[in-house]
This record gives C-alpha cells, sequence and structure tokens, in this order.
C-alpha cells in the first residue's frame, strides 16, 4: 500500500538508472587479481620474517622491492575492503540512513587506516 | 532497521488435517501454505493426506485432485499444465519450480511441502502478487526498438547465425522461479531486476535487429538494477526451463565493459 496511487510501471522505473555500477564491479575485480600475488608475497615475508629481530624487519622493509610492495598491499587491500563493505551495506542494511552512515564511516576507516599505514612505512623505511 | 520478531502475518500457524478417503492404502500427505485475506486468521499449514493410487504423476495433480475433492478452498494459479505458461511455480519441498511438470516420484520419499514463491506478498494461499515483477519487466521494454524504417516489403531479416544467439533467451516463461530464489532479489527487489527481468534484457541486448542496445545498457548500469547480483546461481539451478540467468546476467556485465576499454 505504499505507492498506492502510482503505477506499478512508475515503481519500478524509480529515479532511472545511476549510470555507474560498472566502476565498482571492475575495480573489485582488478584489485582482487593485484591481491593475488600481494597476498602470497606477504604471507612467505612473515613466514620467513618470523622471529627475527627488529634490525632484519627493517632492513626487510627499507629494501625498495619489499618496501613497495608492503605499500601496495597495504593500499590495495584496504581499498578491496572498503569495496567489499560498500557491497555488505549496499545488500542488508535496509535503513537508509544507516547505510549511508556505514559506508561512509567505512571508507574513511579505510583512508585514515591507509594514510597511517602509509606514514608508519615511510618513517621506518627512511627514518629508521 | 532490524526487527527481531517477525510480522504477525508471517507467522505460521498449526493448520487442519484432512484425511484421506476410508481404504486408501498408498497414502503421501501434502503440508501446504493457506492465508485468506479475508479473514484476521494467521496463514497456517494444513495437511492433505491423498490417495496415490488415484492420483496422476505430477505434482499438479495432486494439487488439482484436493481442490477437487477434498478442499474447493484451496487457491493456487494453473493454466497449461505443460511447463509453457508460467503460471503455477511454488516452493516445493524448499525449491521453487513448475508444479506441472515436477514428477512426485521424482521428489524425496515422504511428506510434501508446498509453500507460495519465497519473499513475495501472497494474495491468498499459493498465489503470490506479481506486480512489481512485471512491471520491472516492462521496465526494460521488452519490444523490438528501430529507428529504421521497417522494410515495406518484407519483415526484419536475421540471419540463422544471430537468430541462434538468442536461444537460451528466448525460452523463459517468466515464471519468477529464478528471481524469487535470489536472495539479492529478496533484499532489494524493489530496485535489483533480478534474474528473470535480466535473462530477458539480455535477449533484447543480443537481438541483431534491435537498434536500442546502447540506450538498454545505459538503462542497466546501476549499482542496484543489474549489480546486485552476487552470483549465487540459486537462479540457474532453480529454472524449470533449464536456462541460465546467472550467465545472461555476467554476458551484460560483459558488454558494459567491452564499451568503455
Amino acid at each position: 500500500m505504499k505507492h498506492r496511487y502510482r503505477t506499478p510501471l512508475s515503481v519500478a522505473r524509480g529515479l532511472g538508472s545511476a549510470n555507474h555500477g560498472l566502476g565498482h564491479w571492475w575495480m573489485q575485480r582488478l584489485t582482487a587479481i593485484a591481491l593475488v600475488p600481494l597476498v602470497l608475497w606477504f604471507v612467505v615475508s612473515i613466514i620467513a620474517l618470523a622471529g627475527q629481530g627488529r634490525a632484519q624487519v627493517l632492513a626487510w622493509m627499507q629494501s625498495p622491492f619489499h618496501g613497495v610492495a608492503l605499500c601496495l598491499f597495504l593500499i590495495t587491500a584496504l581499498y578491496h575492503a572498503n569495496l567489499g563493505l560498500m557491497k555488505i551495506f549496499e545488500d542488508y542494511v535496509q535503513a537508509r540512513w544507516l547505510q549511508l552512515t556505514s559506508r561512509i564511516a567505512a571508507s574513511f576507516a579505510a583512508v585514515f587506516l591507509g594514510s597511517a599505514g602509509v606514514f608508519a612505512l615511510l618513517k621506518l623505511a627512511f627514518g629508521g | 532497521m532490524h526487527k527481531f520478531s517477525l510480522p504477525l502475518n508471517s507467522r505460521v500457524a498449526k493448520g487442519k488435517t484432512w484425511p484421506a478417503e476410508k481404504g486408501a492404502t498408498n497414502v503421501r500427505k501434502f503440508h501446504i501454505y493457506r492465508w485468506d485475506p479475508d479473514t484476521t486468521d494467521l496463514p497456517r499449514m494444513d495437511t492433505y493426506e491423498v490417495d496415490m493410487d488415484k492420483c496422476g504423476p505430477m505434482l499438479l495433480h495432486a494439487l488439482v485432485k484436493i481442490k477437487d475433492e477434498i478442499d474447493p478452498t484451496l487457491t493456487f494459479r494453473r493454466s497449461c499444465r505443460e511447463g509453457i505458461c508460467g503460471s503455477c511455480s511454488m516452493n516445493i519441498n524448499g525449491s521453487n519450480t513448475l508444479a506441472c511438470t515436477q514428477n512426485l516420484s521424482d521428489l524425496a520419499p515422504g511428506d510434501v511441502t508446498i509453500n507460495p514463491l519465497p519473499h513475495m506478498e501472497v494474495i491468498k494461499d499459493l498465489v503470490p502478487d506479481l506486480t512489481h515483477f512485471y512491471a520491472q519487466y516492462e521496465s526494460i521494454k521488452p519490444w523490438l526498438q528501430t529507428q529504421s524504417a521497417a522494410p515495406p516489403d518484407k519483415e526484419r531479416l536475421q540471419s540463422p547465425e544471430d537468430r541462434k544467439k538468442l536461444d537460451g533467451l528466448y525460452e523463459c516463461i517468466l515464471c519468477a522461479c529464478c528471481s524469487t530464489s535470489c536472495p539479492s532479489y529478496w533484499w532489494n527487489g524493489e530496485r535489483y531486476l533480478g534474474p528473470a527481468i535480466l535473462l530477458q534484457a539480455q535477449r533484447w541486448l543480443l537481438d541483431s535487429r534491435d537498434e536500442a542496445t546502447g540506450e538498454r545498457l545505459d538503462d542497466l548500469d546501476d549499482p542496484y538494477r543489474l549489480f546486485r547480483c552476487d552470483t549465487i546461481l540459486n537462479c540457474t539451478r532453480v529454472c524449470p526451463k533449464g536456462l541460465n540467468p546467472a550467465k545472461a546476467i555476467v554476458d551484460i556485465k560483459k558488454q558494459l565493459l567491452e564499451r568503455q576499454i
């Protein structure tokens, strides 16, 4: 009875197409592909570093290859996680205000964690 | 927000049992969802005991027998009884399918439980309200759209190869088994078009005679209309015509990608 005086077609057409949607879907797949080698590298590295001291870990971070890879892993993983969370909120959170709040909070958290992570990494890599 | 108790009419009460006629030896029980909008009663599950020695082989035979011989108030849609009209779609033992093409011997032995198509408003008993579903179908403009004038003396021609591309799409009978089995459609059915309508959309996207492919894709490029699909594949699993709506949806996404790269 919510749409009592609107035609069913008017309800179905709604506000029309957003004319985007592919971007989210495509980036989710691109980041997933990028994460395959990054996660493998990360797991192997963490196992190799297990039990080693601060100096060794620092040397590992300061090597150009591992430093850049760690940076990429951090950004890609957070970006991918944010895309996934957005989809979960859209799927399961029915209240619009809560959906929007959750999406904003997740995006802010991803950007904050990414910035803090990259800053910490740079500080360690260049400052020791 | 989340509700922690079900709305009143979503609670299903225990119904009554209609025992089989005396002397019946081969009895099978059918538990069937009943709800009458003209009363204030809760929905209930009625149990009908049917003499299978005097019943045809299909589930629709059992339903018609119940309506004819046991309880004439039982309400359900049916028409062609051969899987082409799509009227008698319902949830049988937890899976959406057509009652007319569901052989009783193919079901797990024992009792049979029949519910209306999931997550749709119920009009009465096994009859769901498909108004929005049909309106969504209308919204994708399921007809040939052209700009060039029709040839004056003949049909718009199509090669046999191009016609072949519509196989696996044109057979859809819009029974809504797939859409109502799809969790994404359950949660966001007002905006998500659902597998049946998207398969139909792909049928018109692929038609070589259609001249509105771009506009059709524009209309679908939407986070809710198309991209709610998470490839859960319930649609493909239940389709009583053996079609693959999930593949049609992936093919629409591919076409959107194709025009961007």
